[in-house]
């Protein structure tokens, strides 16, 4: 028993590669409620396959919100309307028949368009490759259990550490700050026992690339909470701007 | 007339690994430098082994598709990691977990091999502790365990529902590190397309930048394929919609023989397909069944909403049949049981669905408990379905999930191609003929972190390091051949669409070589599968051209293996006449609907070796048990 289908017009953002000028195009479609909104898409693109048409480039992967790989800007809001979500984790059921829906890649100066709604992020990793990790080899671990670690530290941490690297906080930002971002790592590791020997050349080595990579400052808008599918918190920025104060006072490392 | 050496070393089986690794040899620290390593695939074992590689202080190039090595499909894991810790006092123990996954393979699977993983297997957690992996902890600080699909001590460590998410940021955190530090160079947006085979040796790869389109080439002293498995041959899977065999699969046309293509687990517990547009199957983890009832109603077609059916016209199936496992049985009797009331028509409505109830655990435990343990499950089951399973009870279905069959590889984990590794899923090694539930990421760690560091040393040792260039003609001449290939693909321009030709094989895939198989289906199947190749090979339409960014032409190459693929899945289903673990044939059954093995005729590995599109010669690797006495395996 499949469910009345919506009729919508979507308008899409079609952009040829970095170096072009791109635009809205407009697109009728018929969805099924139960649908999802890439789901509609795939159904969009298969129709221009069949009319031998270049089909709209967007990114996704694991479609169950965790891999962090999909992300549009729906109707202005990245991942669309709701809160908490991935774009892969958004159905139809939530528009209305009739209705028109804006569809636009992450926008950032530090995202560059590659075609259509499929954006570059990889200076997040860029970010993540200046310290966002525990100097540990393999095989030189102790026992698991030999440091405990109390419940309410641990689950902090994993609040922090359910960053799925998406960029909708970039993408919300009016400054396209990765600061949100950035502070989750940080504060994911900078709150365990095995975070803290690197603590302060972490958070400033990453905040070094991070301003680099031209992703703007923080303004405390907390659009970027607003925005997150994980709900990652703003306390994690005003954490690592701390650390960063510390740090700045105590590190004997002058040059990092 | 078989070529295969398993390489399992002598002596007892609790020794065999620490004298294996004395044994083996070892790269000067000076000239380690000096090897270069190819890993293709940055999910748990490709990330796990690419750190473990460059902190070794080997020159590592890694390769992923996905736009940074974060994205890879371990990250979807959800339920948790075993580990023969025994924090819990349960009885737990290397023996005991060793055991558990022989049997749960259904007495397919290698015994050294799994024991050396059982082996490994509590270094996984203290490795993964130390990178900062946030493991559900207790009030004490101590870590937590919960029991989980088919075992009956408490040995699996979770991180909330987002355990291969946790583990696969640490190990790239580990890759990151080494990213930094100059021993790792990390190529994202690139697609293996092909292997090159120098003298019979894997000397290096061909990709494609799917951003420029250009067609690049590699050169190493060894390749490692850690590019996970084949699941999306059905279309609908749980696996993301970019997993592909196609890495595996070009490297088996080069050579490298392929090991129970067969083996392919349908997991339980996922959502049911809500229409045509469908792209994928959700999965929602097993450790659901913990405190989840798992039931259908006693009527045929039953229509009413299932609040209003009464406990006396409930069906638990799985308690009733399985009463000492219930609800924990493993994964593919739970998704027999599953298909076999449905199509008694007693599913959800008379259709594909049963529910999976958590009325009485809340009654039991209160909301705030189960909220604790799976609310983040419940908000993404209600997020997809519009229903809140705090009322309602939710509704799933079997969905294929995981491949057990991969490349052939020996005890060091070389496959039939000297010098060419495979890991992780890719592999067919550990899981014989079913995987249980949170072994899967505890082999990818243990293949990349504990085992190929080893092997590959020995391996590299055994010649001088040679300076590979990618001018050697071969190079050329497998550029050429991917080149080729491409543009066959975009020339065809015919009238179907990738995706339609791809739901078409998947529709065979899973009706004829999905949970039950049959002799005259498979039968059926071979032959469909090879007209629909040709259908394709005339008909497919790719837009677009090479040169930038074209994803359907990505799914096309994808699909194209597919095809060559799912025929090998079903001869290889349909000359293994006895049903065990994931592979379940209708001839082979007990009166009472249980898989019949057959341990007198086929006891081996199937390693099928590629002659020429639709023709393969079998070699067989017979599988001795020593220390596990193979019997039927029963969850009663």
């Amino acid at each position: 028993m499949e469910a009345k289908k919506l009729n919508l017009k979507l308008k899409i953002w079609r952009q040829k590669n970095s170096n072009s000028v791109g635009s809205f195009v407009d697109y009728d479609v018929q969805v099924s409620p139960d649908a999802s909104f890439l789901e509609m898409l795939d159904e969009l693109n298969n129709k221009l396959e069949a009319n031998n048409q270049e089909p709209i480039v967007f990114e996704s992967d694991c479609r169950e919100g965790i891999c962090g790989t999909c992300g549009l800007v729906i109707n202005g809001h990245p991942h669309g309307p709701l809160p908490k979500i991935a774009t892969c984790q958004l159905h139809m059921r939530n528009f209305k028949d009739g209705e028109t829906i804006w569809v636009e890649p992450f926008r950032a100066k530090a995202f560059l368009v590659i075609k259509d709604l499929m954006v570059d992020r990889s200076g997040f990793d860029k970010i993540l490759q200046a310290g966002g990790y525990i100097s540990v080899n393999t095989g030189g671990a102790p026992d698991a259990n030999s440091i405990p670690i109390s419940k309410e530290a641990a689950s902090e941490a994993f609040d922090a550490a359910a960053c799925i690297g998406c960029g909708a906080c970039v993408a919300a930002c009016k400054n396209a700050s990765a600061m949100l971002f950035v502070s989750a790592k940080i504060s994911h590791l900078g709150l365990l026992p095995q975070g803290q020997p690197e603590r302060y050349i972490r958070v400033q080595r990453m905040i070094k690339v991070m301003d680099e990579l031209g992703f703007g400052s923080c303004t405390n808008t907390y659009a970027c909470e607003a925005e997150c599918p994980k709900g990652i918190s703003v306390t994690n920025i005003a954490r690592m701007n701390r650390d960063f104060v510390r740090a700045k006072f105590t590190s004997k490392m002058t040059e990092v | 007339m078989t070529k295969l050496d398993s390489k399992i070393p002598s002596g007892h089986i609790s020794e065999k690994w620490t004298n294996h690794k004395f044994n083996m040899k070892l790269v000067n620290p000076a000239n380690k430098r000096k090897y270069t390593i190819i890993v293709v695939g940055t999910g748990l074992a490709g990330a796990s082994a690419a750190a473990s590689f460059g902190e070794l202080g080997y020159n590592v190039l890694a390769f992923t598709f996905h736009d940074s090595a974060r994205r890879a499909h371990s990250i979807a894991a959800q339920g948790g990691i075993n580990a023969s810790k025994n924090y819990q006092n349960d009885g737990d123990s290397t023996l005991r977990l060793f055991y558990d996954t022989v049997k749960g393979g259904d007495f397919r699977a290698r015994e050294a091999n799994v024991y050396r993983l059982a082996e490994v297997s509590g270094n996984i957690i203290d490795q993964c502790v130390a990178q900062g992996v946030p493991f559900a902890r207790e009030y004490g600080g101590l870590l937590d365990n919960r029991s989980f699909g088919g075992a009956q001590v408490s040995r699996t460590f979770y991180a909330r529902g987002q355990t291969g998410q946790q583990l696969l940021l640490g190990a790239v955190s580990a890759l990151n590190r080494q990213v930094d530090r100059g021993t790792v160079k990390l190529f994202t947006r690139r697609e293996m397309l092909d292997v090159v085979i120098v003298d019979g040796q894997a000397r290096g790869i061909v990709v494609r930048n799917l951003v420029t389109g250009e067609i690049e080439k590699y050169a190493a002293h060894a390749v490692v394929l850690a590019t996970g498995g084949y699941s999306n041959v059905f279309f609908l899977s749980t696996n993301a919609m970019n997993c592909n065999a196609t890495a595996i699969w070009r490297t088996h046309k080069r050579g490298a023989f392929f090991g129970n293509p067969c083996f392919t687990q349908i997991h339980p517990t996922c959502l049911p397909v809500h229409g045509e547009s469908q792209s994928k199957l959700t999965l929602m983890s097993e450790s659901l069944r913990n405190d989840g009832r798992v039931w259908v109603s006693k009527k045929k077609n039953d229509t009413r909403h299932p609040n209003d059916i009464p406990e006396d016209e409930r069906d638990y199936y799985l308690e009733r049949k399985y009463p000492s496992f219930g609800n924990l049985a493993p994964r593919d009797i739970s998704s027999r049981a599953a298909k076999e009331v449905c199509d008694e028509g007693r599913g959800v409505n008379g259709g594909d669905a049963v529910y999976l109830d958590f009325s009485d655990a809340i009654k039991r435990l209160g909301k705030k408990v189960i909220e604790e343990r799976y609310g983040n499950l419940f908000e993404i089951y209600e997020t997809i379905t519009g229903e809140n399973p705090y009322e309602v009870p939710m509704k799933i279905y079997p969905a294929p999930h995981y491949t057990m069959g991969g490349l052939w590889v020996d005890y060091n984990l070389m496959s039939t191609v000297p010098g060419l590794f495979v890991i992780g899923e890719a592999n067919f090694s550990d899981h014989g003929a079913n995987r249980l539930g949170a072994s899967a990421l505890m082999q990818g760690l243990a293949d990349g972190y504990f085992v190929i560091p080893y092997t590959m040393g020995d391996y590299l040792a055994t010649y001088k390091p040679a300076a590979i260039k990618t001018d050697h003609p071969e190079f050329e001449k497998v550029a050429k051949d991917v080149k080729d290939l491409t543009n066959k693909l975009l020339s065809i321009k015919g009238n179907r669409t990738v995706d339609d030709l791809h739901k078409q094989l998947g529709r065979i895939m899973w009706d004829k070589v999905g949970m039950a198989r049959s002799e005259q289906g498979l039968k059926e199947a071979i032959q469909e599968i090879r007209q629909l190749r040709d259908e394709f090979w005339k008909n497919v339409n790719v837009p677009g051209s090479g040169d930038d960014v074209n994803q359907t032409l990505e799914r096309a190459g994808r699909l194209a293996d597919y095809f060559e693929l799912g025929e090998l899945m079903a001869i290889d289903a349909l000359h293994r006449n006895e049903s065990c673990g994931g592979h379940f044939r209708v001839e082979y059954q007990y009166e009472d609907g249980e898989a019949k093995r057959d341990d007198e005729n086929f006891s081996y590995v199937a390693a099928w070796e590629f002659k020429d599109v639709g023709n393969w010669e079998l070699h067989k690797e017979p599988l001795v048990f020593e220390y596990v006495k193979p019997s039927v395996r029963s969850y009663k």
